[in-house]
């Protein structure tokens, strides 16, 4: 019997073509939207993921504080590190993979009749690893260079293009600085950020040339830390808070003038963002739904009084009340499913552009789907019941006499 | 099975549109319902039909008091005992014939072949074989009525009520639809009850029922048209 009035609902949904393709248009937008917000926020999502894992897994980041407001508006500076709290942290703490002492600094870098501002990051060969840098061709510091603070770069992507255009840098001399550095070696590209900046643009030296001939000084501006798999880092993390207190002559009871940050905290909180506007999104788009359903309540509405007759002749004829509203209600909720059906093909495809247009990667979500699906059919219930009650309802003898 | 007896009477509304009437019908009988209009016919034939209640008085049909039934018990007694002619075809416009035909079939849940078989049947008893996948725009006023006699026979019913049969219709339409009828309760025996406002269809009949003023003239007798 449900077969029977399948066939049938299609059968009177197909005599009317135009309209009841107009009626589904909004389950059509409200399904597409839905989907479409979805997918694109859960691309999002997982680009933000997977920014953060390019910033190196398991990283933990140790700078000192940012120092309190003293009289007067002054902000008492927080003593830098040295090259031996890097050394203590690597020889004392437990589980570490590699420990990367870091100086940043800017610079224009010239080669040629080019030249490009950029940032200059002295450090060791475990800044490679501790940020998951590979090298695209060339070599790595030697312990030799690293010692002495020789002037050798290992060129970011963008350094490496602005400079060199296509031409192989390997070998070749650039200016820094008014400092002559040879290129011994090119990373490989990571692209964009999850933060939108360009991680390509910099420049690779060894921290005592940056310390000894950029700098002057022998400070150590952040170490990072990474922890070997398996490690847990908030135990890391705190390990480091106590070894450096300790380091730092902090007494007890008194605030850290430093901070460690684990890169896991901050990419559960962004990824947390990312879930929180996509589900808002969602709901928005779950209300153009709402709309869909009141757009087929209203034509099924029409459509009862329109087959007034018709219904008084199945009536006659001998239909049950509870036929009647079968009718009708599958009638709904075979056109809001069709509806569905559509507005997840739309909604996929501009998932699809939408994912491309704004570079993030196209996460096809089954369950989503499904929902929609399920969503949208539950809209033709819900909204069909109204009509289709009224339907049922119909005195045969009215309902014939209706012109 | 045994005759069909009809005792009925309503009586006290504001509009009495039957004052208190007693008919009885048998099985097999071909009887012709007339009298002006606001006679009360059309409501007499709708309390025949189970399709209205009778305010007060009784109505059995065979041995049933249908004024005792629920909504879906009468619709089930209508879908399994009656076939319905209405005044103005109430054929689906957007449908074929032959879906027209079937349409009483698909509420006694047969399945779709044997429905296909029985509306074909049916279609051929009234002569439009060929006309099954027309709809009813493309098909002859007379057409279209005899599509409706096939939807009301297709079940065969023990009791066809049809309003007006001919009223649509020009003279040699309207007497090759009476023929139809008179076939069918000649030889498959199904009681058929008539309005009509023409004694030239009426005489078709065994049997006048004249109402007039809520009451009929004369129940039994075969007189002349008032």
């Amino acid at each position: 019997m449900l077969f029977e009035t399948l066939v049938l609902a299609q059968r009177e949904i197909r005599r009317n073509v135009l309209r009841s393709s107009l009626t589904i248009l909004g389950i059509i937008i409200g399904v597409a939207a839905v989907i479409t917000m979805v997918t694109v926020g859960n691309g999002a999502t997982a680009k933000v993921t997977a920014d953060i894992s390019k910033l190196g897994s398991n990283l933990l980041q140790v700078r000192p504080g940012q120092g309190h407001r003293g009289p007067g508006g002054a902000r008492t500076k927080c003593k830098d590190f040295e090259m031996a709290d890097a050394t203590a942290v690597e020889r004392d703490i437990p589980g570490l993979k590699a420990v990367a002492p870091i100086t940043n600094s800017a610079g224009q870098a010239i080669y040629g009749n080019r030249n490009w501002s950029t940032s200059v990051t002295g450090s060791t060969n475990a800044f490679m690893e501790v940020r998951d840098w590979n090298l695209e061709s060339g070599r790595g510091f030697t312990n030799g260079e690293m010692r002495a603070g020789k002037a050798v770069c290992i060129l970011g992507n963008t350094v490496r293009n602005e400079l060199f255009g296509g031409q192989d840098p390997l070998g070749a001399t650039i200016r820094l600085r008014k400092i002559s550095f040879k290129v011994i070696g090119v990373f490989e590209s990571k692209g964009q950020s999850g933060f939108g900046t360009d991680q390509d643009d910099f420049v690779l030296i060894p921290l005592r040339t940056l310390q000894r001939r950029l700098a002057g000084n022998t400070d150590v501006k952040a170490v990072f830390v990474s922890a070997r798999e398996g490690v847990s880092t908030s135990k890391v993390k705190a390990d480091i808070e106590h070894l450096m207190r300790e380091r730092r002559h902090i007494a007890t009871g008194k605030e850290d003038d430093f901070n460690v940050r684990d890169m896991q905290e901050i990419a559960s909180t962004l990824t947390g963002t990312t879930r929180v506007l996509t589900g808002l999104l969602g709901a928005v788009a779950a209300v153009s739904l709402l709309v869909g359903g009141i757009g087929i309540m209203n034509i099924m509405l029409v459509s009862v009084t329109e087959r007034t007759r018709e219904i008084g002749t199945r009536l006659a004829i001998g239909a049950l009340e509870r036929e009647v509203l079968m009718q009708f209600l599958v009638e709904a909720v075979v056109l809001s499913s069709f509806g569905g059906i559509f507005g997840i093909a739309i909604g996929l495809g501009a998932a699809a552009f939408g994912a491309r247009a704004l570079g993030v990667p196209f996460v096809f979500n089954p369950q989503i789907v499904l929902i929609a699906f399920a969503f949208s059919a539950a809209v033709g219930v819900l909204f069909g019941y109204v009509p289709a009650r009224k339907a049922a309802r119909l005195d045969p003898i009215e309902a014939l006499r209706h012109e | 099975m045994k005759g069909v007896t009809k005792v009925y009477g309503t009586g006290q509304a504001a509009m009495e549109a039957l004052r208190g009437i007693d008919i009885s019908i048998g099985q097999g009988d071909f009887v012709a319902v007339m009298g002006p209009s606001g006679s009360g016919k059309s409501t007499c034939m709708n309390i025949l039909g189970c399709l209205d209640m009778p305010t007060a008085g009784a109505y059995l049909f065979q041995g049933v008091e249908v004024g005792e039934l629920s909504r879906d018990q009468r619709a089930l007694l209508r879908r399994h005992y009656l076939g319905f002619v209405f005044q103005g075809f109430n054929l689906l416009s957007r449908s074929s014939a032959l879906e027209n035909v079937e349409l009483p079939l698909i509420y006694r849940g047969l399945p779709a072949h044997m429905r296909r078989v029985r509306a074909r049947e049916a279609l051929d008893a009234v002569g439009l074989g060929e006309w099954a996948t027309h709809t009813p725009a493309e098909l002859s006023g007379g057409q279209q009525q005899r599509v409706a006699i096939a939807r009301a026979i297709v079940t065969d019913p023990e009791v066809l009520l049809a309003d007006e049969p001919t009223g649509n219709l020009d003279s040699a339409r309207s007497r090759e639809i009476m023929e139809l009828l008179t076939a069918f309760n000649r030889d498959r025996g199904i009681t058929i009850i008539m309005v009509t406002h023409d004694p030239d269809m009426a005489d078709y009949a065994g049997r006048r029922i004249h109402f007039v003023d809520g009451l009929i003239d004369n129940g039994l007798s075969k007189d002349e048209v008032a």
